[in-house]
């Protein structure tokens, strides 16, 4: 509705409540919660004054889930059911996972994604997430003192469909109405431009505990538009700790620790990361299992020596992103660095040779991108700021399907600014043939076997006729959060085959409702209540656009569409009042279907409003 | 159905339907569209809302990478005045084009095999301007002498050193790692 009370000053829609939403960074190594108060952004904090939430999470038997830090202090006595950087394997079977072996898990691997076995059970990386992100939402509600209307929830810019799809359904799991999924990259540049009036062209160098994003934005007035996105979805400060702790079995002669010995090495590998940021050297100490003591020393030269590759391989995506771009290292007016790892002095020094300047890091690594998600939340959620801004992200893998001798075609290019969608137009093989396999991938190379697989259907109900007579039609469409959804249809016969899929890593809304009713935190009861509440919470807010959409746009309607639309909200009263889930959804749906011709004649307007006030301000 | 999908693209941005085009105006009248439709505006709107949202920005994205990329705006020029650039079909190409085709071919395959990335970033560099020029040429023959057989051949160059300046770009990614 912000929309149409700039295009009617006079007319502005009926005054809301402040809705209750926030931005939730859900990191590999921490993950934070922070919102819009009276105007002002900030993290909210724990009871102990804490912001960041490691993103630990141990299971016990019995079942009791224990997130944070209490979680980590058991991660060294109890690796096998404390699970640290789930982010690592949200969409990823067990064969990406290339150091599954110096792992402390029992994997599972199941198809799709791979499972950890805990001694509460075998758990997804989806439901290890959502209790991070239920500890999360437990945190925002309590501070703030009120139910959630929504969240966005952060993800790497260079996730893949399958990654984004993931931690979609983590939130869904969690009980969070996901507003958007926002790319991190982009949700600092949000923070840091809106922050400082920044104008032109920006880098985002993010390099988070598990992946490493660069993005390039270009900043006018008010429109933060990517113009390219690459990165490395499995580089980031675990690897510098992972180096540390390899340099560690290397310098003490160390081999086939157990699982208790490899996690209490991993963890002083951190800490002497962490200590080098201030420090020249650092003493790394640690009594493993057997009573053997390790004492090490590791200076900054050897650190920087050990982890040069590292560094290194972050340049590449930034030199790809810039290529993308079309522009030059020069060409870049500031460079802000996002994500704990950006603290080690050799990444600054690296960022800042490359592009001759010094990187921006006045604002806090840690926090800003969820501070840029909840700036996001709160427009999204309906609370108006006082500036107009705009969002245009971009999509940051190609997308293309299988064709003849297991090669790709690109169907949609990296960078393409989303929303997109790009239709292809296919043909039989055979005289006769009714059914095509259909294979869609994500990724850049030329092989089917070096991109991702996202789904595979088969569309059947193709009319017989002679090879290379039927035209297949398939539609790809990214959405706003970068998913994609895939249909086809056969265009030359009457006969019309649909489908729409959804990625295999995907789960449906069937198993998604199971594994919430599954969880021990809802009991049935709770469960029906609160279906009614979403659903009346929804019609409520149906209901009041549609109010204001009449108050403001009802010219575009004739009488009769008016009464129409308004006996459907009377319907949908009566359905409120009837207190009863089916009836209000029922509504809901009607008013839904009835206000949509309505929806696109305001759309148009809104169109010509916009370009014609453009006319107007180049005069 | 809405009068929005029946313009061109553009009517849509307001702009005139010849190849030659202001792209600073371009890039603001998407900007303005853009912001008009995108979904984040329409968040906490009705589903119908949304899903109208929906279409209409991703109509407006494809508007404008349409015009905005000189192969895409003249090949769609050529396809409102009912001429099909026929880029997959017609494979016939002048002699001296095609020869020159399998120079650039060996220069990038010579600099591929050489690993030399500054020899490649050059190639690509003085494709570009080889592009550019034909972009010129393309403009002339549809806005000034209306030539529209000529700009088909044009458009078929133009898709041919885009698959090589694309090459071109995969050879350098796949060195640099």
């Amino acid at each position: 509705m912000a929309l149409l009370q700039i295009a009617e000053p006079g007319l502005s829609a009926a005054p809301h409540q402040h809705r209750l939403a926030v931005g939730i960074d859900l990191g590999t190594t921490n993950s934070l919660v922070a919102t819009v108060r009276s105007g002002a952004t900030t993290v909210l904090a724990d009871e102990f004054g804490r912001s960041l939430l490691p993103s630990v999470v141990r299971y016990q038997d019995g079942g009791q889930v224990t997130v944070g830090y209490d979680a980590q202090r058991e991660q060294n006595h109890d690796p096998h059911n404390t699970i640290t950087s789930v982010k690592r394997f949200m969409g990823r079977g067990l064969s990406d996972i290339k150091d599954a072996g110096s792992l402390p898990y029992r994997f599972v691997d199941a198809p799709g994604m791979v499972q950890l076995h805990t001694v509460a059970g075998v758990k997804s990386p989806v439901e290890v997430s959502a209790d991070i992100l239920r500890t999360l939402a437990q945190r925002a509600a309590a501070t703030l003192g009120g139910e959630l209307t929504g969240a966005v929830i952060t993800v790497p810019a260079y996730f893949d469909d399958a990654q984004r799809q993931a931690t979609k359904d983590a939130a869904r799991l969690a009980g969070l109405t996901v507003l958007r999924l926002l790319n991190e990259p982009t949700a600092a540049a949000i923070a840091y431009g809106l922050d400082n009036g920044a104008e032109g062209t920006y880098v985002v160098y993010d390099l988070g505990g598990g992946t490493f994003d660069i993005s390039i934005l270009k900043l006018t007035r008010g429109v933060f538009e990517v113009l390219s996105t690459s990165g490395d979805s499995a580089l980031g400060g675990d690897d510098f700790d992972h180096r540390v702790y390899c340099w560690i079995l290397e310098q003490a002669d160390l081999h086939g620790l157990s699982a208790q010995d490899t996690r209490l090495l991993l963890t002083r590998a951190r800490e002497a990361k962490e200590a080098l940021t201030e420090h020249s050297d650092t003493r790394i100490t640690a009594i493993l299992s057997d009573g053997n003591a390790v004492d090490l020393t590791l200076d900054q030269d050897t650190f920087r020596q050990i982890t040069k590759t590292l560094v290194d391989k972050t340049l590449l995506p930034v030199r790809k992103a810039l290529r993308d771009a079309d522009i030059s290292a020069g060409d870049v007016k500031g460079v802000v660095m996002v994500g704990g790892a950006t603290r080690m002095p050799h990444i600054q020094k690296a960022v800042a040779d490359f592009f001759g300047q010094p990187p921006l890091t006045n604002l806090d690594p840690d926090k800003v991108v969820a501070l840029g998600a909840a700036i996001q939340a709160n427009v999204l959620a309906g609370n108006k700021g006082e500036d107009e801004w705009l969002l245009l992200d971009v999509i940051p893998l190609s997308l293309g399907i299988e064709t003849m001798g297991g090669l790709t075609e690109k169907i949609i290019p990296r960078n393409s600014t989303i929303p997109v969608a790009r239709a292809q137009e296919f043909t039989t093989f055979k005289d006769g043939q009714t059914a095509m396999s259909i294979h869609v991938l994500q990724g850049e190379r030329e092989l089917v076997a070096d991109c991702r697989s996202l789904a595979q259907f088969v569309l059947r109900g193709i009319p017989p006729m002679v090879a290379g007579a039927a035209r297949i039609r398939i539609t790809f469409q990214v959405d706003a959060d970068g998913l994609l959804a895939v249909s086809a249809r056969e265009m030359t016969s009457g006969v019309e085959a649909s489908i729409e899929v959804k990625p295999s890593y995907g789960l449906s809304d069937d198993a998604i409702s199971q594994m919430l009713s599954d969880s021990l935190a809802h009991v049935q009861d709770d469960i029906e209540a609160r279906k009614l509440r979403e659903a009346i919470v929804d019609a409520d807010s149906l209901r009041d656009a549609t109010l204001a959409a009449l108050r403001i746009d009802g010219d575009l309607l004739t009488a009769e569409e008016t009464s129409a639309i308004q006996l459907v909200l009377q319907q949908l009263e009566q359905a409120i009042a009837s207190q009863t889930t089916l009836q209000v959804n029922q509504a809901t749906h009607r008013l839904n279907k009835a206000t949509e011709d309505f929806a696109a004649r305001r759309m148009d307007r809104n169109i010509q409003r916009a370009l014609k006030g453009q006319k107007i301000s180049e005069l | 159905m809405t009068t929005e999908f029946s313009q061109d693209f553009f009517q849509l941005f307001g702009l005139s339907r010849r190849f030659a085009l202001d792209s600073q105006q371009l890039e603001q009248s998407w900007r303005a569209a853009a912001a008009a439709v995108h979904p984040d505006r329409y968040a906490s709107s009705p589903d119908a809302e949304k899903r109208m949202a929906l279409m209409q920005a991703t109509h407006v994205n494809e508007a404008y990478q349409t015009l905005k990329s000189p192969l895409r705006r003249g090949r769609y020029l050529l396809s409102l005045q009912g001429v099909d650039t026929q880029e997959e079909t017609n494979t016939s190409m002048p002699l001296d084009f095609l020869m020159a085709q399998m120079e650039w071919r060996e220069s990038i395959e010579e600099a591929r095999d050489s690993s030399d990335v500054d020899a490649l970033e050059a190639l690509s560099s003085r494709l570009r301007s080889d592009k550019r020029a034909l972009e010129a040429e393309l403009g002339n023959a549809l806005d000034s002498t209306a030539d529209l057989d000529a700009a088909a051949v044009m458009v078929r160059k133009l898709r041919f050193l885009e698959k090589l300046d694309q090459e071109i770009g995969d050879a350098i990614e796949t060195l640099l790692g």
